[in-house]
């Protein structure tokens, strides 16, 4: 259970870690300026387990895999966005940072509401307004990143063949 | 049969595949840049295997090269110690990655080419399929040879028409931002066609596949013909064996037709790609920078068009003027044409090759308050630099007039001159 962090549509990757700040790979270290300009109150008040709510096309722009390893970094459990750009979504996927495209529940959710998020269902609950979203299910060698923790465990211990 | 991306990927796979389906591929090269390379040799390092053919690596440093900090500098030491432990000799640091790759061969009709940059959608424009991934896939794809894709549907644009003078590709692209907008193309392939297309000389139709990156596009694709063939032999060192191909019977998602010859130097403003209109409606916006640089806009013949305008003239003396050729080759055809001379007589700052300014880390960074007029393809906030600064996109020559006036320009008077 974690509070939600909403966010417009078309949130680019400039703003979700401004290019200057890409001279590092540490997920803390990026995670310091993660929507530095946008919603600069974000960084310093996340919790673990905190959700984003975002937009549709989230996180277009760049190909950085700096923005999805800076949300992951905040220790924020996942996105959630009626659509995602798809360089950032197959690089969420890649690092392990669950995503969820759930239209309705971008819809229902507000900016700190109370949520609940079940990433092996896609169950969504907002407690705050007491309802309910069911996320579209990801393709079957998608869940095997995702549940791997990402392409590179995957990879540990599976030849890339093994995804299809 | 299927449109140009489907004819790509089966041809690839070996048997006919259609949108919708997910293909393990072997990729013809895997690009990478010297901020996307550290997380992929981090990649690398953790999945603890051997690079599969590391004749399918091309690595260039092109985002800030020289290191202007010593964090940059690190990273590229990173990047460069892998180069020399893999022994990766297809190294490259003299221009923007996706125009070196152009020039040395490595994009042919037919290829599948990744690489951990956005842009990576311009080798299109000669029939490859590129697509930008992050660095974790390309650490993967260096162990396996390999990459998945599911194959996109087709948003098909037909330009039709012949343009205004003084309106150029870039143009008509901003145009096509603001009528799709930045999500219109998520997850499709965008295949770009019709007579207009077929005119344009390769320099212009790279304008287009460069920018389908903005409308969210997986792919930008203009089919291969003599025009591309022709590119191919005289001004790359591609020699290696490709097969031409064309959509055949396509079945499109969504087909737009558009008519350039109504359209007029278009500009997109602040903050957004989509948020474009006609040059007329910004005009006389006071203007800090103007940069003519990136893989979008700065090569030769961008350069010769600005340089033509600007010659025997001073740019506005209050507005910084810079022009980043972006590649070696560049460079030296403008420098024994003239043009260099020209650029630097009106006043210009000429950098090395490059992405320069683009990313906001060197070579013309924006303090707050300040608005700059740039060939570049995206104006997000704070890109440039400062959060509080404003970046304008519009063509070279709109560029060049506005470095004239020190405000907003439309070329067109100029380019009668």
């Amino acid at each position: 259970m974690g509070k939600a962090w909403t966010f417009g549509e078309n949130l680019n990757t400039d703003e979700i870690i401004p290019g200057r700040y890409n001279i590092t790979i540490n997920p803390l270290e990026l995670a310091k300026n993660v929507f530095c300009e946008i919603k600069p109150e974000y960084a310093p008040n996340v919790k673990p387990g905190d959700v984003i709510v975002g937009g549709q096309n989230f996180g277009c722009g760049s190909s950085r895999e700096h923005a999805p390893i800076a949300i992951k970094g905040s220790q924020a459990k996942c996105v959630i966005a009626p659509s995602f750009a798809r360089i950032f979504f197959r690089n969420a996927i890649n690092i392990g940072l669950p995503i969820l495209e759930c239209p309705e529940a971008v819809t229902g959710i507000d900016e700190g509401d109370e949520v609940d998020v079940d990433l092996a269902t896609g169950r969504i609950r907002n407690l705050t307004k007491n309802s309910e979203f069911q996320a579209r299910p990801l393709p079957d060698f998608v869940l095997k990143i995702v549940q791997a923790g990402g392409i590179v465990n995957f990879l540990k211990t599976h030849e890339i063949e093994d995804l299809l | 049969m299927g449109t140009l991306v489907e004819e790509i990927f089966s041809r690839k796979v070996g048997h006919a595949v259609q949108a919708g389906e997910i293909v393990l591929v072997d990729v013809d090269y895997i690009m990478s840049h010297d901020n996307t390379t550290p997380l992929a040799v981090k990649a690398f390092r953790e999945i603890g295997k051997p690079i599969k053919d590391k004749s399918k690596i091309v690595i260039h440093f092109d985002h800030a090269y020289p290191a202007p900090n010593l964090l940059a500098a690190e990273a590229q030491k990173k990047g460069m110690d892998f180069m020399k432990e893999q022994n990766i000799t297809q190294f490259y640091h003299q221009g923007v990655c996706h125009q070196v790759m152009i020039e040395e061969g490595y994009i042919t009709p037919g290829a599948i080419v990744i690489g951990a940059d956005s842009h990576s959608n311009t080798y299109g424009a000669l029939g490859a399929f590129g697509a930008g991934l992050g660095s974790t896939e390309i650490g993967v794809a260096w162990v396996t040879g390999k990459c998945w894709f599911k194959i996109p549907e087709t948003i098909r644009i037909n330009l039709s028409g012949q343009s205004q003078p003084g309106v150029f590709a870039k143009d008509v692209m901003i145009y096509i931002a603001g009528l799709l907008g930045m999500d219109g193309s998520t997850y499709r392939s965008v295949e770009f066609g019709g007579e207009y297309i077929e005119r344009l000389p390769m320099h212009e139709r790279i304008i287009f596949s460069n920018m389908s990156t903005e409308i969210g596009a997986k792919c930008g694709l203009i089919a291969a013909d003599q025009t591309t063939l022709d590119y191919l032999a005289n001004e790359t060192s591609a020699r290696r064996e490709f097969t031409q191909l064309r959509p055949r019977n396509p079945r499109y998602e969504r087909v737009v037709e558009i008519d350039v010859a109504r359209l007029g130097p278009q500009v997109a403003c602040h903050p957004d790609v989509d948020n474009a209109c006609p040059l007329e409606q910004v005009a006389s916006l006071p203007i800090d920078e103007v940069y003519i640089g990136t893989c979008t806009n700065s090569r030769y013949e961008d350069i010769e068009i600005v340089a033509g305008m600007l010659k025997g003239k001073t740019v506005h003396p209050y507005t910084r003027v810079i022009i980043t050729p972006a590649s070696a080759k560049i460079f030296k055809k403008a420098m024994q044409n003239g043009l260099i001379q020209i650029l630097m007589d009106a006043g210009c700052t000429v950098t090395g090759t490059g992405c320069g300014a683009c990313i906001g880390r060197h070579g013309g960074i924006l303090a707050p308050g300040e608005r700059a007029l740039t060939t570049m393809n995206r104006n997000f906030i704070g890109r440039m630099g400062s959060p509080l600064s404003e970046i304008y996109l519009a063509s070279p020559a709109t560029a060049a007039a506005t470095a004239l006036t020190g405000k907003i320009t439309d070329p067109r008077p100029y380019l009668e001159a």
